[in-house]
C-alpha cells in the first residue's frame, strides 16, 4: 500500500499513469454529459412552475458543485504538500485553482441567467449562495495573485497552501455570515425547490457524475503541465524527449 | 569563552518586549499612526458627496459607510506591519529567536491593534454623530468596531506575512484579505444597523466576539508559518 502510493507521489510513475488514465475519465465525463444533456433539454418534462426556464439546473448545479470541490482539492493538497513536503501535492494545488475558479465563474454565470427569467434581475445581492459563490470567486482570485507574485515556485507552493488553509477556515464562517446577513434584510426571494421528480433528478445526478469525471480528467492534464513543468530540469524528462517516441 | 548559559525569559517577556518596541517605534513615527486615521475620516466625508446629505440617506447608511472605512483604513495600516522590520533586518531577529515565533507575532499584533484599531474605535464617535447616530448606538458601534478590528489585524497579519518583501505587495494584500474580512464587516455593520432601528443586535455581538476570539487562538499559528515561508 505505501509503496504503491510512494510511487505515485513520484513525479515520473505519475506522468506516465496520468497519461493512460486522463482519457479514461474524458471520454464516459463527455458521453455521460452529452446523454443528460440530450436528456435534460428534450426528455425531462416541463417543470410546472418554472416552464424551460428551469432546465439550466442540469449546468447550474455540477459547476456550483464543483467550483467548492475545486477549492477542497486545492486546500487538501496543500495541506498535505505542506505537512508531508510531497511536491506533487503542490502541483495538484496549482492546477486545481484556475479551473475550480473558472468552475466559480461559470456557476455565477448561469445562476444568474437562471435569476433573470425567476427574480426579474440578473443579479440579486440579498441571495446568500450568491454571495458566497461570489466572494469564493475572489478566494480563487487573490489564490492566484499570490502565486503569480511569488517567483520562487517552492515558496509560491508554501504560501499559497497556507492561504488557502485559511480560506477555507474562512469559507465556513463567510457562508454563515452571508446567511444570517440575507435573513435580516429580506424574506426568503430562493424559491422553495420542492422535492425533485426521479425523472428530472437521474439527469442531473448523471450530469453531476459527468461533470466530475471532466473535471478528473482537466484536472489530471494541468497537472501533467504543472510537472513537466516543474521538472523541466530532471533527467527523467530530458529522457523522455529525447527518447525515440518524443515523450507522447 | 566559557559563557555561562543565559537563561530565557518566558513567553509573556518576549510578547510584551515585542509590543513595546513596535509601540516606541510608532511614537518616534507618529505619521504612520496618523495617516490611516485621516484616511478613515476622509472615506467618512466621500459618502455624503457621492451619495447626498439629507438626514435619512446618513442614517442609513452611516453604519455602513463606518464599518466600509474602518476595513480601508485597517488594510492600509496593515502594508507596513513586517515592512520596516523586513527591511533592517529585524524581522530575522525574530525568526531565529529562541521564543516560540507565534507570541511575538502575538505581540505584534497586539501593538498594531493599538497603534491602528484603538485609534479607529476612538475616532468613530464623532464621525457617527456627523452621521446622526444616536448616542445609545454610537456605543454599540464602538463595540463591534474594538471586536472587528481585533479580528481584522489578526486576519491582516497574515496577508501581511504573506506578502512581505514582494513587488505590488499593497494591492495583492488587498485581494488577500478583502474576501477573508468580510464576515467581520458583515457581521459588524449589521449588528450597529439593527441596534439604530432598535431591533436585537446581541447575534451580531456575539459572532463578533467569537470570531476575534478564535483569530487571536488561530491566526498567529498561522501568521508565524508565512513569515518562515516568506523569509526562506
Amino acid at each position: 500500500m505505501w509503496k504503491w502510493f510512494h510511487q505515485l507521489a513520484s513525479p515520473p510513475h505519475f506522468y506516465r499513469l496520468s497519461a493512460i488514465l486522463s482519457p479514461w475519465l474524458a471520454i464516459p465525463g463527455l458521453a455521460l454529459i452529452a446523454y443528460s444533456t440530450w436528456q435534460g433539454l428534450f426528455v425531462v418534462p416541463m417543470d410546472y412552475q418554472q416552464g424551460d426556464a428551469f432546465r439550466i439546473i442540469y449546468v447550474h448545479v455540477p459547476t456550483a458543485y464543483l467550483s467548492m470541490m475545486a477549492y477542497t482539492i486545492m486546500a487538501t493538497a496543500g495541506a498535505v504538500g505542506l505537512i508531508w513536503r510531497i511536491k506533487l501535492a503542490h502541483a495538484v494545488a496549482a492546477a486545481a485553482a484556475p479551473i475550480g475558479a473558472a468552475f466559480t465563474f461559470l456557476s455565477l454565470c448561469t445562476g444568474s441567467i437562471w435569476g433573470r427569467p425567476m427574480w426579474g434581475t440578473w443579479w440579486e445581492w440579498g441571495d446568500p449562495r450568491m454571495m458566497s459563490q461570489l466572494i469564493l470567486l475572489f478566494l480563487y482570485f487573490g489564490y492566484m495573485a499570490l502565486r503569480g507574485a511569488i517567483d520562487d515556485t517552492a515558496k509560491a507552493d508554501k504560501a499559497g497552501a497556507v492561504l488557502a488553509l485559511v480560506g477555507i477556515v474562512n469559507l465556513v464562517i463567510v457562508h454563515f455570515s452571508v446567511e444570517w446577513w440575507s435573513s435580516l434584510h429580506q424574506g426568503q426571494t430562493v424559491f422553495r425547490r420542492g422535492t425533485m421528480d426521479a425523472e428530472m433528478r437521474l439527469p442531473l445526478l448523471l450530469m453531476i457524475l459527468g461533470f466530475t469525471l471532466l473535471f478528473g480528467s482537466m484536472l489530471l492534464r494541468r497537472i501533467r503541465t504543472e510537472v513537466l513543468y516543474r521538472e523541466r530540469r530532471t533527467r527523467w524528462v530530458r529522457e523522455m524527449i529525447l527518447s525515440p517516441r518524443g515523450g507522447s | 569563552m566559557n559563557e555561562p548559559a543565559r537563561e530565557i525569559p518566558g513567553i509573556f517577556a518576549g510578547l510584551v518586549a515585542t509590543a513595546r518596541r513596535d509601540l516606541l517605534l510608532a511614537w518616534k513615527r507618529p505619521g504612520d499612526v496618523l495617516n490611516p486615521l485621516f484616511f478613515f475620516a476622509m472615506v467618512c466625508t466621500l459618502f455624503p458627496l457621492a451619495v447626498g446629505p439629507t438626514a435619512e440617506q446618513l442614517e442609513f447608511s452611516g453604519p455602513g459607510v463606518i464599518w466600509v472605512a474602518a476595513l480601508l483604513a485597517t488594510l492600509l495600516s496593515l502594508n507596513s506591519l513586517f515592512l520596516s522590520d523586513f527591511e533592517d533586518g529585524s524581522l530575522d531577529q525574530l525568526l531565529v529567536s529562541p521564543q516560540p515565533l507565534p507570541a511575538l507575532v502575538l505581540g505584534k499584533t497586539l501593538a498594531h491593534w493599538l497603534t491602528a484599531g484603538l485609534p479607529l474605535v476612538l475616532v468613530s464617535p464623532v464621525l457617527a454623530i456627523t452621521y446622526r447616530m444616536p448616542f445609545s448606538v454610537v456605543g454599540v458601534m464602538m463595540l463591534t468596531l474594538s471586536l472587528g478590528t481585533v479580528s481584522l489585524s489578526l486576519l491582516g497579519s497574515i496577508g501581511a506575512a504573506l506578502t512581505v518583501g514582494l513587488h505590488r505587495g499593497t494591492a495583492l494584500l488587498s485581494l488577500l484579505i478583502l474576501p477573508l474580512a468580510m464576515p467581520v464587516m458583515i457581521l459588524g455593520a449589521n449588528a450597529v444597523s439593527l441596534a439604530a432601528h432598535g431591533d436585537v443586535y446581541t447575534t451580531g455581538v456575539w459572532a463578533l466576539g467569537a470570531y476575534a476570539a478564535g483569530s487571536v487562538s488561530l491566526a498567529p499559528y498561522a501568521t508565524a508559518a508565512a513569515l518562515r515561508i516568506s523569509n526562506e
